[in-house]
């Protein structure tokens, strides 16, 4: 039965999706929002939509696009900001804007209809295929071997970068790998979340789990649970609503975050009136 | 002494670790031994009940005394220190060069400061630098001295109105 395909498609796709998706957001996530660069990770994300565009115009897979395009505008912050001295928040605000420019100008120059470019924007399901998953997977255990080799090193340069000069002239190397490493992440998640709201998948579970604890490896661990639980059951209400799955995902995740805070804030008091007795 | 972001999500005990990372390469994993040299100093500054805690949960002086267990777990031969007096309240800064005086027995204690009238008590030489290098391998610090500054030091005395003493010079 017709019905039984799509079912089955639906569960593996979800599950498996669910699963990469939040190992990657987890600890690319952890690191982003730790090393304080949500807002950059934020840039390179629209950024990318320019080889998105590009892509379509060109007739090549346009998430190969986005992910040159998202490390060449790590790269132009970098550049930008150490190189020009342009201030770094602006050279970030205008590599956003240019590289959603040119992705909406080359859309808009491709003969024909283009109906993914709504899946590209805002993600969807239905335009997940079962490659997009299968470079999630390899991309999960990319990250975990890389984390799992170079943990310390990973920490010490995040947590004191001038001190770990002092023993390592690898620092830089590691860096450039690291936010290579993070673009790509963004690029595969942007088939799940889309452009715009990839960012958050990312944010979020590490900020659920920095409510409970403050230590780094309980951050990922839990960041990878939060997300798995928003994004399996975020993917499970748009399948079921007919909703646009990024939007459902991140909307859920919102609520567990929202949920989460309160829970830890009536923890809180009720330890502090017992407390105060 | 280097500080990274002091609300970054790491443990007093990781940080402390951090200081072996020279010796040891890029590939993580802490030995026993490590672990045991990390509690060892951990419990030398006190910090023993903060080993779990994230440097975010931290008074200024406390997470001073982190960054000086990283700077001692390798056991170096010399400990160089750029006014490390600064920032932290008085209390703190006594107990910190308490601190330094036990380190000493193991390492040479060295230290910039502006600050010429509290540390003497803990130090055993010293030498004063305004354009000239005046050394001196006592801890009495004489009108010769405060001569080569140019300017009197500031004593500052509670008496029933808080004061400043000039010394004569």
């Amino acid at each position: 039965m017709e019905g039984n395909i799509f079912q089955y498609e639906f569960i593996v796709k979800g599950l498996l999706g669910a699963i990469f998706a939040s190992i990657t957001a987890g600890l690319a996530g952890t690191y982003i929002v730790s090393k304080r660069m949500v807002f950059l990770s934020g840039g390179i994300t629209h950024a990318s939509f320019g080889g998105i565009g590009i892509g379509y115009f060109a007739g090549i897979n346009p998430v190969i696009g986005a992910a040159v395009f998202s490390i060449l505008s790590a790269l132009g912050v970098e550049y930008l900001s150490v190189r020009q001295k342009i201030r770094e928040d602006s050279a970030i605000g205008i590599l956003w804007a240019f590289g959603m420019a040119i992705g909406i100008i080359f859309i808009y120059l491709t003969p024909g209809y283009t109906p993914n470019l709504m899946s590209y924007l805002f993600g969807s399901i239905l335009t997940v295929t079962y490659a997009d998953i299968i470079a999630l997977g390899i991309m999960s255990v990319l990250l975990i071997l890389y984390f799992g080799i170079f943990y310390r090193t990973i920490l010490y340069i995040s947590f004191d970068e001038l001190f770990a000069r002092t023993y390592s002239p690898y620092v830089n190397v590691f860096k450039y790998i690291t936010t290579a490493l993070i673009a790509l992440t963004i690029v595969l998640n942007i088939r799940m979340a889309g452009v715009v709201l990839v960012i958050s998948l990312l944010t979020i579970p590490p900020n659920i789990a920095m409510i409970f604890t403050k230590t780094y490896f309980k951050i990922i661990i839990w960041s990878v649970v939060a997300g798995f639980i928003g994004t399996a059951s975020g993917y499970a209400i748009s399948y079921f609503a007919g909703i646009p799955t990024g939007a459902t995902i991140i909307f859920t995740l919102v609520m567990i975050w929202i949920i989460a805070k309160g829970f830890k804030q009536i923890i809180n008091m009720v330890m502090h009136k017992s407390n105060s007795k | 002494m280097s500080t990274g972001d002091n609300s970054f999500p790491v443990t007093v005990k990781d940080v402390i670790l951090s200081g072996l990372m020279m010796r040891k390469g890029l590939i993580s994993g802490m030995k026993l031994p490590d672990k045991k040299k990390a509690s060892q100093v951990i419990e030398e500054l006190g910090l023993t009940e903060l080993s779990g805690s994230s440097l975010s949960e931290l008074s200024g002086g406390q997470i001073q005394r982190v960054l000086l267990g990283r700077a001692v777990i390798g056991d170096p031969r010399l400990l160089l220190l750029d006014e490390p007096g600064n920032f932290v309240d008085a209390n703190f800064e006594a107990d910190f060069y308490e601190k330094l005086r036990l380190l000493n027995k193991r390492m040479a204690v060295m230290m910039v400061s502006h600050d010429i009238g509290t540390i003497s008590a803990y130090i055993k030489s010293f030498a004063c630098v305004n354009r000239h290098l005046h050394y001196h391998s006592s801890s009495e610090i004489t009108n010769e001295e405060l001569m080569a500054y140019g300017c009197p030091i500031q004593l500052i005395t509670h008496g029933e109105v808080p004061h400043t003493v000039l010394k004569k010079h």
